[in-house]
């Protein structure tokens, strides 16, 4: 990064200048994406639009390159080729995209409060010296409620179940107003009535017209509760609607000899990896 | 019981040095707060060690005009913080492994400066230990103008420090400028290593960085909370610790550093008894 970016960063962030959002353009373009490391490639060539308001799973084997790929959309991650634009606009102006972290990334020791955290959401529109104004609390208190979290707010994070923990950083993505979510895993070392809740949240935040984009190795659940699906295993091999793309053809690309193939009742029934997911 | 308190206080060397104690205790304890946060110790302590030869350059260039120490202190921490940045960025060197590195050498650079001068007025222990009852007005006014800015610059950026300290991909995420933010923690942790420097010396340093903070951070849960409870610990060590060093004639910057774990090591020890007799109910 260079020193001028920086300090363009440093006058965005003071003077809290922001780009425009073009309706008419998608929410999310990702143009020819590749991302390679010292150890190889993870991600190449990957090329799709979300327009707003969608909902959309990322599926593929461990080291498929599914939190990569968040990580590059999200700007955490510099991509080795290809662009990414957020409402037709160059990402570094937009604060509209949230990233919730898989939950062992986090420091659940850290002295703060459930609100405390999704007051975080809130810093980039606050200036310095500033103290969460008005505004600020409005949006902090409707996101917790709108993810049933209000009666928790006081708590210490680390006192939190594995469910609220999830829920703290939707609350938090949605006092930042974000347009686009990006959830890494969510669903991970969640039980099922959890999983369910869960996707009670993901529906309602269609209902609010956020666009939700989710890595996620559960093909059963994936197909189930997602409209559309993206298949990857470093390179796209499948996006639209789940049935069209996790047919057992694709499924053997993606995962080879991993896979499992289930017959059941109607048709075939493919069992990706369940359990574990090093978050490459 | 008023005659014990007053009676050091006759002693002007006395009143700075506790004004200077419970300054810089302010100053440590809140910047502190993030060192504890980060696991930033270890820098901590190797960046307070690698200011000797500033110390020593400052003293050969300015014949132990106080100011002029205390520039050259605040090049060789900045310069030291900087280093061991680039070192671990741009090599496959581990953080911890470019701090010990850049340490150890530049420590050592400042013994053997230091040894280049045989008629050396000044001890190297008041470096080492410090040497809070030798205070001027002079140093008072600097520590107050860079303990200043450090808390102030904390003020303006505390929602921003603590955001990169818990998830810097939020920082990230919100767009915030990392890398300055950074930097900035960085300088801070040195001025107030700097500011801290006679007061305890280079070789206790950390222990106002981490001691009071940490000892805040067992009883409580909030971020701001823990500045508060640390600079109260420290403000009170310090001067507690300098009467204890004025009464049993221990050197007074390892009195208020005692003092500090002991607070530290009575809270720990309640809160483990508290906890075993919960269990034990």
């Amino acid at each position: 990064m260079t020193i001028l970016q920086e300090l363009q960063k440093l006058s965005q962030h003071l003077s809290k200048k922001r780009q425009p959002h073009h309706a008419d353009a998608p929410i999310l373009r990702v143009q020819d994406i590749s991302v390679a490391f010292e150890t190889g490639v993870a991600i190449k060539n990957i090329n799709f639009e979300l327009n707003v308001g969608e909902r959309l799973a990322i599926v593929g084997p461990n080291g498929a390159g599914k939190s990569t790929l968040l990580k590059v959309i999200a700007g955490i991650q510099h991509s080795t080729e290809g662009k990414i634009q957020i409402f037709g606009h160059d990402p570094g102006g937009h604060i509209c995209i949230a990233y919730v972290p898989q939950r062992n990334q986090v420091d659940w020791q850290f002295p703060v409060t459930v609100s405390d955290v999704v007051m975080m959401g809130r810093v980039g529109q606050m200036g310095l010296f500033r103290n969460p104004k008005d505004r600020d609390w409005k949006l902090v208190n409707h996101a917790l409620k709108t993810v049933g979290m209000d009666l928790y707010s006081k708590r210490q994070i680390s006192q939190l179940s594995v469910g609220q923990q999830q829920r703290m950083f939707i609350a938090r993505a949605l006092a930042q107003e974000a347009e686009l979510i990006l959830m890494d895993e969510p669903l991970t070392g969640l039980d099922v009535s959890l999983q369910e809740e869960m996707f009670r949240i993901l529906d309602h935040l269609q209902t609010l017209n956020v666009t939700v984009l989710v890595s996620h190795h559960d093909l059963k659940t994936a197909s189930k509760h997602f409209e559309r699906v993206m298949l990857l295993n470093k390179e796209m091999l499948g996006l639209g609607m789940a049935d069209q793309v996790l047919t057992p053809e694709n499924l053997v690309v993606a995962y080879g000899v991993h896979l499992h193939l289930v017959p059941t009742d109607d048709g075939m029934l493919a069992l990706g990896e369940m359990y574990g997911d090093d978050g490459t | 019981m008023i005659a014990i308190i007053m009676e050091p206080l006759q002693y002007a060397f006395m009143v700075r040095g506790i004004i200077a104690a419970v300054l810089v205790g302010i100053v440590c304890a809140v910047v502190g707060a993030y060192v504890v946060l980060r696991g930033m110790a270890f820098f901590g302590d190797a960046l307070a060690h690698s200011i000797l030869p500033g110390i020593a350059v400052g003293y050969l260039v300015g014949g132990g005009i106080r100011p002029t120490l205390f520039w050259w202190a605040l090049i060789a921490a900045i310069l030291s913080s900087l280093g061991i940045g680039a070192i671990s960025r741009s090599t496959k060197i581990k953080e911890d492994t470019a701090i010990g590195v850049i340490f150890a050498g530049m420590f050592a650079l400042g013994v053997a400066l230091i040894s280049t001068v045989r008629s050396y007025s000044v001890d190297l222990a008041h470096f080492l230990f410090g040497d809070v009852l030798g205070i001027q007005n002079s140093d008072l006014w600097l520590i107050i103008i860079f303990g200043g800015f450090v808390l102030v610059t904390i003020l303006a950026f505390y929602k921003e420090f603590m955001v990169l300290s818990f998830d810097p991909i939020l920082a990230v995420t919100l767009r915030l400028p990392v890398r300055s933010l950074e930097t900035l923690l960085l300088v801070l942790i040195a001025v107030a290593i700097v500011v801290s420097l006679q007061t305890v010396g280079v070789s206790l340093t950390v222990a106002m960085l981490v001691t009071p903070a940490a000892a805040a951070y067992l009883i409580t849960n909030r971020l701001h909370g823990m500045m508060i409870i640390g600079v109260s610990i420290a403000t009170i060590s310090g001067v507690v610790g300098l009467y204890l060093s004025y009464y049993l004639s221990i050197a007074s910057g390892a009195a208020i550093v005692l003092t500090c774990t002991a607070t530290f090591g009575l809270i720990w020890g309640f809160q483990s008894v508290r906890r075993l007799s919960k269990y034990n109910r």
